[in-house]
């Protein structure tokens, strides 16, 4: 599925999941394969309950697969201890998500600051890099305000702020858009958009907006568990 | 320290439910300081109790007499290094509120016994050159406002004078400082000689007896000999080390140690509860929140630390702010007006309160902070 021919940062190798509910399997993903390079932008599309969040949370570190390799920037996830998993997630992803999941108890700095907690950063060196971040957003002029202040698009470039501040290997962003008017989505997409072509970042989208995934430099379809070129009739 | 921030902003998070788990917190460190303040006041002395003196009372009851003759037969029973006397006073000074301990006693052989009384020397010689001359504690003095050179009138309850009045005026002539806080420095203390010939009855006769000796680990055989010394006699006698004396007085009142910890357990218990349902509260509230920590890197070590670190926070901060609270309360001394004479905060209670709001905080945090561990992140995201 490397259409690009570059160096493959993603390798999704024959990956089944299934789900246990009571006595019931339920097969999310079977036989799967995947490869994403560096700096592609890859939108993941597909009807809901087609499997994309699991993939997703499979490339991220966040979940494991029934069956199959999930490598990523070099490293087998699906081997990995929890505890290197979750060292591996904070140095190589970030994640955006659709609800913008910021914590509300904190100021827009502070939430962006989260990541950084985890790195051995002086807390000056990580006042700059929030910064930084939130200048990439655009968002300077409301770092010090607190998630319920922001509007919907404001909250989103917090969480795309927050999943770009230690510079991760790879941008993982679960249907960014979905709970944006057109107007705040589109500014997200331009935002992503930026950071792919201008910063060089490594982004895997799942949308079921083709507005959306018209922005990607690759789009791939997913149904009933499996990956396609096309578009599911 | 840098994740402080966090921890503090997460219990921030509900004011109002904060605050009154902190305020039942706060509550019931206040009582656990009172509570350790009046056990400290009633059984307190059996640990400042010397360990080389024994109290001789007479074998029926401690309001019988014993007979003076009784001291010079004690000097000689083997193991005794010496032996003086006290006898119940039992005074009051202007109203029967103004309740506290006085004992008629022979002052250099109770200086000597009781070395935790620190009387500068020009005090207790003139204590020696005055027939109706006292000592009394600082705290009794500071509470009257007595000072050296007065001159106090002590109403009795028992002792009359030949006259028929029961009013003994005594000559201030020191006040005593105790060697150590635990000292009771409410009492006061007038020469028996005086009081023996100025009494109507029981001349001749004293309360008890206080005997050093000289080796502690031989208490009990020297008690024993005591006992045997005086058996057959019309007053016989029951010897035993004065901290058991003491607490043979505070059981009189009710096995004090056991109702203190019956009802600290029965108030820590109940904390238990209210904190342990703010903790598993405040978790469940926020699982869409640990599960985005986990997602960014947070390990499953973390999570469990910052779940610790709140609910001890709480607990720790109500524990402080209750004992604190406990001890600016009790710093002002015995609320019941001289019934509990050594009232005060001991710091070992002081640092064992600390350490219950630390074990506290850990107990109501631990199960939540599992269960924070146990998340997936996967399906801890899907409930943001």
């Amino acid at each position: 599925m490397n259409a690009q021919g570059n160096s493959t940062l993603v390798n999704v190798d024959g990956v089944e999941k299934v789900f246990h509910r009571g006595s019931e399997d339920i097969h999310v993903l079977a036989d799967l394969h995947l490869q994403a390079s560096v700096g592609e932008f890859l939108a993941l599309m597909g009807p809901s309950g087609s499997g994309k969040t699991t993939l997703l949370n499979l490339i991220g570190g966040l979940d494991r697969p029934t069956k199959g390799a999930v490598t990523v920037a070099g490293e087998r996830l699906d081997q990995l201890s929890d505890r290197r998993l979750a060292a591996w997630r904070a140095r190589h992803v970030g994640f955006v998500f659709q609800l913008y999941n910021l914590m509300p108890v904190l100021t827009a700095e502070r939430n962006v600051e989260l990541p950084l907690l985890l790195t051995h950063l002086s807390k000056a060196d990580r006042q700059k890099h929030v910064e930084t971040a939130l200048a990439v957003v655009g968002l300077s002029h409301r770092a010090k305000h607190y998630p319920r202040t922001l509007s919907g698009g404001e909250q989103q470039r917090v969480g795309i702020a927050r999943g770009i501040v230690t510079d991760p290997t790879l941008l993982l962003c679960d249907e960014p858009t979905g709970d944006l008017d057109r107007k705040a989505g589109n500014e997200i997409l331009d935002l992503l958009q930026a950071l792919n072509r201008e910063h060089g970042k490594t982004i895997i989208m799942v949308t079921h907006d083709p507005h959306a995934s018209a922005r990607a430099s690759r789009t791939v379809y997913q149904d009933k568990g499996q990956l396609s070129n096309e578009p599911v009739k | 320290m840098k994740f402080f921030h966090l921890i503090w902003c997460n219990l921030k998070r509900k004011k109002l439910r904060t605050s009154l788990t902190l305020l039942s917190i706060v509550v019931a460190f206040v009582l656990f300081g009172f509570l350790a303040a009046i056990q400290q006041a009633l059984v307190g002395g059996v640990e400042l109790a010397g360990a080389d003196r024994l109290i001789v009372r007479q074998k029926v009851s401690i309001i019988n007499l014993l007979p003076i003759s009784y001291e010079a037969r004690m000097d000689r029973i083997p193991g005794v290094d010496f032996a003086t006397h006290q006898t119940w006073f039992g005074g009051i000074y202007q109203d029967p509120k103004n309740f506290f301990m006085q004992n008629p006693v022979e002052p250099e052989k109770f200086l000597k016994m009781h070395p935790e009384i620190v009387l500068p020397p020009e005090q207790e010689k003139a204590w020696l050159a005055t027939w109706t001359g006292a000592i009394v504690g600082r705290r009794t003095a500071n509470r009257f406002h007595w000072k050296i050179g007065d001159k106090v009138p002590i109403q009795s309850t028992i002792w009359t004078r030949p006259d028929g009045s029961r009013t003994w005026e005594f000559d201030i002539v020191g006040i005593y400082d105790g060697k150590d806080k635990g000292t009771d420095t409410t009492p006061l203390f007038f020469r028996y000689d005086y009081f023996d010939e100025a009494r109507l009855y029981g001349k001749g006769q004293v309360g008890w007896y206080t005997i050093r000796i000289k080796d502690p680990s031989q208490a009990a055989e020297v008690a024993k000999r005591v006992d045997e010394e005086f058996e057959n006699s019309p007053a016989e006698t029951k010897t035993e080390p004065e901290g058991a004396f003491i607490q043979g007085w505070a059981k009189a009142i009710g096995n004090i140690v056991f109702i203190v910890a019956a009802i600290l357990s029965a108030v820590f218990f109940t904390i238990l509860l209210v904190t342990g349902n703010t903790m598993a509260q405040a978790v469940r509230e926020r699982t869409g929140e640990l599960g985005v920590l986990k997602a960014i890197g947070f390990t499953n070590a973390q999570i469990v630390s910052f779940v610790l670190a709140e609910s001890c926070l709480l607990t720790v901060l109500g524990g402080a702010l209750g004992l604190g609270l406990a001890w600016m309360m009790i710093s002002r001394g015995d609320p019941t007006g001289g019934l509990l004479p050594m009232f005060f905060f001991p710091k070992r209670d002081l640092l064992i309160g600390l350490g219950l709001s630390v074990a506290l905080g850990f107990v109501t945090g631990i199960f939540p902070a599992l269960q924070a561990m146990r998340l997936r992140v996967a399906d801890a995201l899907r409930r943001m």
